[in-house]
């Protein structure tokens, strides 16, 4: 057994009592051993286990699987160490992980030809201090995802930076337990998205130059629908200008430019304390799934969402694609602060919806709002107009508990 | 990764049973111990699974099969062998593979067509499915120049090499040998490695034996190593992709199930994508019919639906399997080439759709 009492070692020591074996080693590979070495490494590690990657370069034509429990891949910095795929021959993603109680810090991964990092199907799952970026900046031929969870439980993204994806640079999709928290995404087509997942909280996070800032989906004909219990809180979501360049056919390709935060079904959705500016389209909007589905078991609505003490600055004033028109076709621009859709069920429409299931908003006084009426518009034969009366969305939504991870009971 | 190494007196036991196996045993006799080893042999021979390796000439108790309908990749022919120790047998399932007793091996080898090499065949990697206490392990052996042995490779290899292509010709690839994990990309099974060919479905139908021809399945029973068949009428099948007397829809959902349903399905690695093209999925949507994509990228191809009835040129699944660019192909591993017959089954498939 070869443990080092290094700034590590409390993390080895964790995983040798988790695992129950006695084997854990430190492994070092630099890129002068060359990349068949680093490939084999991540092949052969064993539960519990280091992986330290030094600094420098290396230039992959695969991807990289990391299947082995409890293991910690640790780079010598997120500018040091480069998992370079530009020349990637095979493989959707840079690094792959699908095994259970794994760190992965301070290294960088770039120009993969599909997704940047992801977990499939991982039980404790840390990102932290990573970088993903593809160099050649906004394009349509980047790949989806930088840091790409899926299918996972108990996820950390902490103080990653993620640049270029065409679709989504923090993409958390149906997982359960989830924090995002203190990273940067810059543009991409969506910065952070959570979509098809049970209790997440997004926090402190920097989303600015990406298409759309921060979204919350929910999607239908999923292994994992219904959304649920959201916090999107204390993070700015700012000049979110680059126009969009996800392929289409995407549900992110018709997110307008300058869209800040916007919640697209889910519930229980709380969004509070952030920063929002100069977001041209909208800062906050509150939307139903737009297209077509068949799925008796998908609610295309949003339920129940709370919007309290956020700031905003200038925004509005340029209305992109189509859904920015329609938009600003109904409330005239400047687009106002926050904007909902309107769209609710059709027994709710000719009713009323229950006190759980509405749109709660509790702003400073100059905040300004419009709720767009888009199923009035579309179903009455005469013209409607938007409603802008916030007071109609008094009240408030008891908070879902802060997500819990065993990754931040370990510190 | 699981449990570790085996208890020693279980090494004890098996050496035993090795020895007295070894004393009564013929000649090419497969090496038991050998694929239950922690760690696998550097060479390919050291299993002993051949009797003329070079011919592909299987070992005494190693069994040649297909599956009716193959994975493509990139036009490789494929050799495939089964061994189960001695005594042992697997057991039948009407729809997953055949679940194998401990210390079976699932042998297959890529080659192409050469007339200049013995047995008309160039060799060029035989992967191993071993099946353990804990589970099954897959490695690569990449064989040498001359065929008389396969070398071990953890990490994979690229090979460049020019190849036969079915219509005439040659083309120039880069042969991309998996590496170890890459294995599990396909032969994945809810978190555990599994094999996908040896399923009811694609065994149902006559393999030509160097005695003759006789249905694998039957063949399997006589020789000891499958038990629990049903009745025969009972047994399900899938056609051959390329037999045009076969009805279109069955002939296109083979050639899914056995070169994307390993992924796309509930217990997958693409489980995430909520298309699922198993043999016997029924529902339209997770077909991907009407289907929108959600983790595609650019694989979309700037299409809105998985499969738009009909129209091929508006549905992604027909836009994957015709590109051969990372990112967007599918399947992801094992090809770098497209095959138009492919292309050309979905591509009628999806126009007869209404």
């Amino acid at each position: 057994m070869t443990l080092k009492f290094s700034a590590g070692a409390l993390a080895v020591t964790m995983s040798l009592l988790i695992s129950g074996t006695g084997h854990a080693a430190e492994i070092r590979v630099s890129p002068a051993d060359g990349t068949e070495k680093l490939i084999e490494t991540f092949i052969m590690v064993e539960e519990g286990d280091t992986i330290l990657l030094g600094a420098g370069r290396w230039d992959l034509a695969d991807g990289l699987v990391l299947d082995a429990d409890g293991v910690t891949v640790r780079g010598a910095g997120a500018e040091e160490t480069v998992l370079s795929f530009k020349g990637q021959t095979g493989s959707g993603e840079g690094l792959l992980v699908t095994s259970d109680n794994v760190v992965l810090e301070d290294f960088a991964v770039e120009d993969t030809k599909g997704d940047g990092i992801k977990s499939k199907g991982s039980d404790v799952i840390t990102f932290r201090n990573l970088r993903v970026e593809w160099t050649n900046g906004p394009d349509e031929k980047n790949g989806a995802y930088g840091v790409y969870p899926v299918s996972s439980k108990n996820v950390l993204i902490e103080g990653v930076t993620v640049r270029g994806a065409s679709d989504a640079g923090i993409y958390v999709g149906q997982s359960q337990d989830i924090i995002v928290r203190n990273s940067l995404a810059e543009f991409n087509v969506a910065g952070i998205e959570i979509e098809n997942c049970y209790r997440a909280d997004v926090y402190g996070n920097m989303a600015r130059h990406n298409t759309g800032g921060i979204l919350i989906f929910d999607l239908p004909s999923l292994p994992q629908q219904g959304g649920h219990d959201i916090r999107v809180f204390d993070n700015s979501s700012v000049d979110n200008d680059t126009p969009n360049f996800a392929p289409e056919g995407n549900i992110v390709g018709g997110v307008p430019m300058g869209t800040g935060i916007m919640i697209m079904a889910n519930r229980n959705v709380h969004v509070f304390g952030n920063r929002l500016a100069n977001n041209g389209t909208v800062h906050i909007i509150v939307a139903a799934y737009p297209e077509e589905y068949d799925d008796e078991t998908y609610m295309f609505v949003p339920r129940g969402v709370y919007i309290h003490d956020n700031t905003y600055g200038e925004g509005g004033a340029a209305p992109d694609n189509e859904m920015g028109e329609i938009i600003a076709g109904r409330t005239g621009t400047p687009v106002p602060d926050i904007v909902w859709d309107g769209v609710t069920r059709i027994p709710e429409w000719l009713t009323w919806v229950a006190a759980e299931n509405r749109l709660y908003i509790d702003e400073a006084d100059d905040t300004t709002f419009a709720n767009a009426k888009m199923i009035s518009h579309m179903l009455l034969p005469w013209e409607t107009s938007p409603d802008r009366d916030i007071s109609n969305h008094a009240g408030s939504l008891p908070a879902p508990a802060p997500v819990e991870l065993p990754q931040d009971a370990e510190g | 990764m699981t449990a570790r190494s085996p208890l020693p007196y279980l090494k004890r036991a098996l050496l035993a049973v090795l020895f007295l196996g070894a004393m009564t045993g013929g000649a090419a006799a497969v090496d038991d111990q050998a694929i239950l080893a922690k760690k696998p042999p550097r060479q390919l021979s050291a299993f002993g699974f051949f009797a003329d390796a070079a011919r592909q000439v299987p070992a005494t108790g190693v069994l040649p099969f297909a599956p009716r309908t193959p994975l493509f990749t990139d036009f490789a022919e494929k050799r495939r062998f089964v061994y189960l120790p001695d005594g042992q047998s697997a057991a039948y399932d009407a729809r997953e593979a055949f679940a194998f007793p401990v210390g079976s091996a699932l042998i297959k080898t890529f080659a192409y067509a050469a007339a200049d090499r013995p047995g008309g065949l160039r060799l060029v990697e035989t992967r191993v499915l071993l099946r353990q206490a804990q589970g099954w392990e897959a490695w690569a052996y990449v064989w040498n120049e001359d065929q008389s042995e396969a070398e071990l490779k953890i990490a994979g290899a690229k090979l460049p090499m020019e190849i036969p292509l079915p219509g005439g010709g040659t083309k120039a690839i880069t042969y991309a040998v998996p590496n170890k994990a890459q294995c599990k990309g396909c032969h994945e099974l809810s978190g555990e490695i599994a094999p996908i060919g040896p399923k009811a479905r694609n065994l149902n139908h006559a393999f030509a034996y160097p005695e003759g021809p006789e249905n694998q399945l039957m063949r399997w029973r006589a020789e000891g190593i499958l038990t629990g068949l049903p009745d025969a009428g009972t047994i399900p099948a899938v056609p051959d992709w390329l037999d045009e007397a076969a009805p279109l829809d069955a002939r296109a959902r083979a050639w899914l199930d056995i070169n994307c349903a390993h992924c796309h399905r509930a217990e997958g690695p693409a489980s995430n994508s909520g298309l699922f093209l198993t043999w016997d999925e029924q529902d339209p949507v997770a077909l991907g019919i009407g289907k929108r994509p959600v983790a595609a990228g650019r694989g979309a191809g700037d299409l809105k639906v998985d499969i738009e009835p009909g129209d091929p040129d508006a549905s992604i699944l027909v836009y994957r399997v015709e590109s051969n660019e990372p990112g967007v192909m599918m399947p992801e591993l094992g090809r770098t080439l497209t095959e138009p017959r492919a292309v050309a089954l979905l591509r009628a498939w999806v126009a007869s759709m209404e």
